[in-house]
């Protein structure tokens, strides 16, 4: 049973990237067909912390996470739902001394690029949130980044590209992608063949390999996070909450359930298989019952994980490829694709569109690991 | 080297895997939830709430106690009170008295038992409606009633079995519902007739509730409790025939669900089983599970009941020592394997004594709660079906929350596979089944 579709742009790769490309794409008039070998937004957009936050980014990425974050705001009117967005603040803790100059000295470089981080002393972070541990010294507050449910924000833009008028495949794998010199020409398992004048790569963990196909080797790695839930209890971490370092980030949801997360789980992007590791997730509940003594004793109903790329460098390639022409990348997110993923999908759009885009990319190319 | 063996339950199947094993040689470690031996069919009770065998397990006493004492003089490292919260690989995550530990095994003989099936019906989260088990549970380890009027619902060889224990122990029952008919039971007798004992003592269950006046209402198309705080009566119709009947506790139960999710975990291939409409791990006629350091035995591998539990915790152990070079004794196995099969026979005729009545799900209204833990309402449910396109279980979970609390499905994932099987007009077997994740159960963050 073979199937043969032409249109403007395909994409593989169901994520947040790839639908917001996808819904961009159709409001600019073009056709669209995307594939996903297993669900839109159920990959590393749907397993993730649900941190919406700017702070702590690499000062590079901030210019698109700002603009990212606008559109947050916006998620109902574009995708019909806001995705439990909620702009409680993004709080990083100090643990040292050493920490906290880290902070100050973060806040200043970000002030220049446009974000507004409010440092606070010890005594003030106790104030604010006495359930700390006596471990933390300070820490720098971003009052505007918040924290969303990633099991709806993926699958909401699947539904707003098809509504659009996306050609929207999932359980269709994509097997192999080729170029003639004047198009794209894509095959997926079950005998469906797209070809296109343009061809966006957003395939998350497997998209090294699908950089490969055309010679556009780029040394992505497998991230599988470390993922842990409470049951509900009462509602008292206003914030999202992270650390310097990173080894440990909790939030608490409306329905009281504590989400943290913090270290490495497994994974395997050639089984296609992730799982929580279980000396990781007791190395999070020490670090956890540091920064929050309370939650000493609460009950943990289920951990999890997924598959993400993760680059050396720790930003994703968002750009054209360095000899194809029309093939665009947007992977290697490096934990940081929720956040991103929506205006990642309108710079693609406007790079197949308009051949350049406002936002500076130029961080991103893949031409930096030549 | 010795081979490192761990057996996970200590219930027919577990019990006698320890003891085959044991007098074969070796040490295995025999890890349980519960207190003492005996799984949740000759749960024993506590340390000073001790009755009687003939009282506490009926005819079935003797057989109890043959457990209760098959590993006496053995040395088997036997761990009780102890949840294995994860497992991976040759790795199993443990919390216990002992605290948390890691221990590595070789092989593993999966017994991990069954718990009650449930359909929701209005009412059923009321406090003092019961599962069956837990009813019986309650009568077991605890010698109290889940209430001093009881009615008992659903459908299922438990069903007749727990309202004849609850009646002898003096309680009240006041009417037993069975959503099968008599119709339905009769056409199965002939393949029932195949264990002439134990079907036998399902007719004596019965004769004794009418002997007693107790209404057994046979082909109930449905019943709800009612009640503000707690049942006051239980309301059924059967055609266009309706009934109400005071009690102040209902235990209801639809048949037993398999103990699957460490399977799961250790990435066991599983099927969907059409009969029982329950995915299952596949397990080859030796009882080895896909992964082949693994072995299935009991009623965490499919519901086939105590007597085959015994047998079969036997027959793993004796794959298990022929795959690591032991001499078997092969006429025992071949007289384990003839009455497994027998009981096989016996178990179909059951299924179809007492099917699982899944048309009940259809009539399941809006406003009724289907995951308890995170209260997902059957109208959530729909709307992700409808609004979010979710066709498949996990993508329910993930739009909904259902199956994401305590239990992590293990109460409400028949009913929601069965609802979207329902709503989208699909087979059962093809909307998916829900992932596991550990904790197997709650552990506590420490």
């Amino acid at each position: 049973m073979t199937e043969q579709l032409r249109s403007d742009v395909a994409i593989i790769g169901g994520g947040i990237a790839g639908c917001a490309a996808a819904l961009a794409l159709r409001k600019r008039g073009l056709g669209v067909v995307l594939m996903d070998k297993g669900f839109c937004g159920a990959g590393a957009s749907g397993v993730n912390f649900g941190g919406v936050r700017r702070q702590g980014r690499s000062l590079v990425e901030l210019p698109l996470a700002t603009r990212s974050r606008a559109i947050w705001d916006r998620l109902p009117e574009l995708v019909g739902e806001d995705g439990e967005f909620r702009a409680t603040g993004h709080v990083k803790l100090a643990r040292s001394e050493a920490d906290m100059a880290v902070l100050e000295h973060y806040a200043a470089d970000a002030a220049e690029w446009g974000l507004d981080l409010k440092l606070i002393g010890q005594n003030a972070v106790r104030d604010d949130h006495p359930w700390l541990g006596r471990k933390v010294v300070g820490a720098s507050l971003c009052a505007d980044d918040g924290q969303a449910n990633p099991r709806l924000v993926g699958p909401a833009f699947a539904r707003a590209a098809r509504r659009a008028g996306a050609d929207i495949r999932e359980l269709t794998r994509v097997e192999a992608a080729s170029f003639d010199g004047d198009r794209f020409e894509v095959r997926a398992a079950g005998g469906l063949v797209v070809t296109s004048r343009w061809l966006i790569n957003v395939a998350g963990a497997w998209a090294g390999k699908v950089a490969d196909w055309f010679g556009d080797g780029a040394p992505v790695e497998t991230l599988a996070p470390n993922m842990v839930v409470t049951e509900p209890l009462p509602f008292f971490i206003d914030r999202s909450i992270g650390v310097c370092g990173g080894d440990i980030y909790v939030r608490q949801v409306d329905r009281g359930n504590v989400v943290f997360g913090g270290g490495n789980g497994w994974g395997d992007i050639e089984l296609e298989r992730s799982r929580p590791l279980a000396p990781t997730t007791e190395a999070s509940m020490a670090k956890l019952i540091d920064l929050i003594p309370a939650l000493k004793g609460a009950m943990v109903i289920r951990s999890w994980s997924g598959l993400d790329g993760e680059m050396p460098d720790h930003i994703p390639v968002i750009g054209p490829s360095l000899s194809i022409p029309r093939l665009l990348h947007a992977f290697g997110f490096s934990g940081h694709g929720f956040q991103l993923g929506p205006a990642v999908g309108e710079v693609l759009s406007e790079l197949v569109v308009d051949g350049e885009t406002p936002t500076d990319i130029k961080a991103f190319a893949l031409a930096r690991f030549q | 080297m010795a081979e490192a063996i761990a057996i996970i339950g200590a219930g027919p199947a577990g019990v006698r895997a320890a003891q085959t094993l044991a007098r074969a040689g070796h040490r295995p470690v025999l890890i349980d939830e519960n207190m003492r031996i005996g799984g949740q069919i000759y749960r024993q009770p506590p340390p000073g709430a001790e009755r009687a065998p003939d009282q506490l397990y009926g005819f079935e006493a003797a057989k109890a106690v043959a457990i209760h004492r098959a590993l006496d003089g053995l040395d088997i490292d036997y761990r009780p009170e102890t949840l294995v919260w994860n497992a991976r690989e040759k790795l199993l995550d443990l919390t216990g008295p002992r605290g948390s530990e890691r221990l590595a095994f070789d092989r593993l003989i999966l017994a991990t038992g069954a718990t009650d099936r449930s359909i929701p019906f209005p009412g059923w989260t009321l406090p003092g409606v019961f599962s069956l088990g837990g009813s019986q549970i309650a009568l077991k380890a605890q010698g109290c009633a889940i209430g001093r009027r009881v009615v008992f619902a659903g459908t299922g060889p438990l069903l007749p079995l727990v309202a004849y224990q609850y009646a002898k122990a003096g309680a009240t029952v006041a009417a037993v519902l069975d959503t099968s008919s008599f119709a339905t039971k009769l056409k199965a007798a002939p393949g029932l007739l195949a264990l002439p004992k134990l079907f036998a003592k399902g007719l004596y269950y019965l004769a004794q509730l009418k002997r007693r006046g107790i209404p057994v209402i046979e082909g109930v198309d449905g019943f709800a409790a009612e009640g503000a705080t707690a049942p006051e009566a239980i309301t059924w119709h059967r055609g266009g025939e309706t009934g109400r009947i005071e009690c102040d506790a209902v235990g209801a139960g639809f048949g037993l669900r398999s103990e699957t999710q460490l399977a799961d975990l250790l990435g066991c291939a599983f099927a969907f089983d059409e009969l029982t409409r329950q995915w299952l791990p596949t397990k080859d006629a030796e009882g080895r599970a896909s992964e082949r350091h693994l072995y299935l035995a009991g009623d965490g591998s499919g519901i086939a009941g105590a007597d085959a539990a015994e047998l079969a915790g036997e027959r793993v152990a004796w794959t298990l020592l022929g795959d690591i070079g032991q001499s078997v004794d092969s006429g025992r196995v071949a007289t384990l394997d003839r009455g497994l099969a027998r009981i096989a026979r016996f178990r179909r005729a059951i299924e179809a004594a007492y099917p699982f009545p899944h048309r009940f799900h259809a009539a399941i209204p809006d406003a009724l709660i289907i995951c308890r833990c995170e209260g997902v309402t059957a109208g959530h449910l729909k709307f992700q079906v409808e609004q979010r396109e979710a066709g498949e279980m996990n993508r329910l979970k993930a739009y909904s929350r259902l199956g994401m609390g305590r239990c992590q499905g293990r109460l409400c994932a028949s009913a929601g596979a069965e609802l979207l099987s329902h709503w989208r007009d699909a087979e059962i077997g093809t909307v998916g089944r829900l992932r596991g994740q550990a904790p197997v159960k709650p552990v506590p963050v420490a």
